[in-house]
């Protein structure tokens, strides 16, 4: 394959800002059962647009989210909830080390 | 693990989950965290059953020799490579694990697919981290990227390979976000088709421009007298650059917003140029006395609100 693509511009697509997946495209792309997906929606740990799991919709980024769930759960034996807390404090601490970059670049200066 | 030959099957316990939590590459800022974890979760898998622990106290140290690489920082950028699975858990036999990752390659995605009867298997997604430019995400670009993966060789052993493909960037994309490119992956089994390539995006570090999200802030320094007086100063934006009106009265710190000037999207993000002070550096007599003639103007104690 590799002949062809050295010159073929390959197409990509950013899968964070889709929002089109359903309840089993997410359960076939993380491996996990609908059971667990609804569980971790119960824990907000991804939120769907959409109000009945048939109609549930979620984004690309509902995907890393529970990958590194179901990773937490199993490596460090989290439930849901404790997952989902360190989720969002994962989130945190990357925008304040992104803060802090800049605001130490100024010290430097 | 940093335990005592004689340390109690507890005490093993313990110090596994405290690295193990440290190391987990989900969580640790380490940048061989990954290869740390496997480390610990194989020397646990060998220390909490009791026979394996006895052989391991047995031959010593030695064991370990030959096994105990360190890789370069930042091993897996570039490296494509199969499963999201940073590792197993504790509960799983690591022998197996270094198995599937070392020698046989691994065919569990084509097994999860293939159980519905089927015979031919959909081709496992890969994965790999590339770095791209700041401006490839306001502009949109074509990339030439090489990536590394992991062959059986003729001989049956692995082989390191490189494979070069032409990707577009696309434009607004965020460090952290994930592209797709269709059936990049690896090639699947008696004609199912090849899985994707997934993609990690992160900016290569720029000198000026700093990214938050979907905000880029750039640190701009002003002479006193622009930030006092007001000005309109150039200032450089990584779609070019632009003159930026300095209000008077500014303070070191004020932020200055370009609206939509972050990086582009839907939601584009905004520009932010942050304000410092740089002071000219007096060298000269008539410089110096300058500074003399500027404190003599005012009657500025900058401490007057720390005083005790």
């Amino acid at each position: 394959m590799s002949k062809e693509n050295r010159n073929h511009v390959l197409q990509s697509e950013v899968i964070e800002t889709r929002i089109d997946l359903s309840l089993s495209d997410l359960c076939e792309v993380c491996s996990v059962t609908s059971e667990r997906i609804v569980r971790l929606v119960d824990e907000g740990l991804v939120e769907p647009v959409g109000r009945e799991p048939a109609e549930w919709r979620f984004s690309g980024r509902s995907v890393k989210r529970v990958v590194v769930a179901e990773r937490l759960s199993r490596d460090l034996r989290l439930n849901a909830a404790g997952a989902a807390l360190v989720l969002d404090l994962l989130d945190e601490v990357k925008q304040l080390r992104q803060r802090l970059i800049r605001l130490e670049e100024i010290d430097e200066s | 693990m940093g335990v005592e030959r004689d340390a109690t099957q507890d005490e093993i316990k313990r110090a596994y989950r405290k690295l193990a939590r440290k190391y987990h590459p989900d969580v640790s800022k380490e940048s061989d965290a990954e290869q740390r974890f496997k480390e610990v979760g194989e020397a646990y898998a060998v220390l909490k059953d009791p026979e394996k622990r006895t052989a391991y106290d047995q031959l010593g140290a030695d064991w370990k020799t030959g096994q105990d690489f360190r890789p370069p920082p930042n091993w897996d950028q570039g490296f494509e490579f199969h499963g999201g699975d940073s590792a197993r858990g504790s509960d799983q036999d690591f022998s197996d694990f270094f198995e599937t990752l070392f020698g046989q390659g691994d065919f569990r995605g084509g097994f999860t697919r293939a159980d519905h009867g089927r015979f031919t298997a959909r081709g496992e997604d890969t994965y790999a981290k590339i770095v791209v430019d700041l401006q490839d995400s306001y502009l949109g670009a074509t990339r030439s990227i090489t990536l590394k993966h992991t062959e059986i060789g003729a001989d049956g052993r692995p082989a390191v390979r490189n494979r070069t493909l032409s990707v577009k960037i696309p434009k607004g994309v965020r460090s952290g976000q994930h592209i797709r490119l269709t059936k990049q992956g690896s090639a699947g089994a008696g004609g199912g088709e090849s899985g994707d390539l997934f993609l990690e995006i992160a900016f290569r570090p720029h000198p000026n421009f700093h990214v938050e999200g979907k905000d880029v802030y750039l640190n701009l320094r002003v002479a006193p007298w622009e930030a006092e007086l007001g000005a309109s100063v150039k200032t450089s934006t990584p779609t070019g650059d632009v003159d930026l009106t300095i209000p008077p009265h500014s303070k070191a710190g004020r932020k200055l917003r370009l609206k939509g000037r972050g990086l582009p999207g839907k939601n584009p993000g905004d520009f932010y140029a942050v304000l410092q002070i740089a002071l000219p550096r007096a060298e000269t007599d008539a410089q110096k006395s300058a500074y003399r003639d500027f404190a003599s103007s005012f009657d500025f104690d900058p401490r007057r609100d720390q005083e005790a």
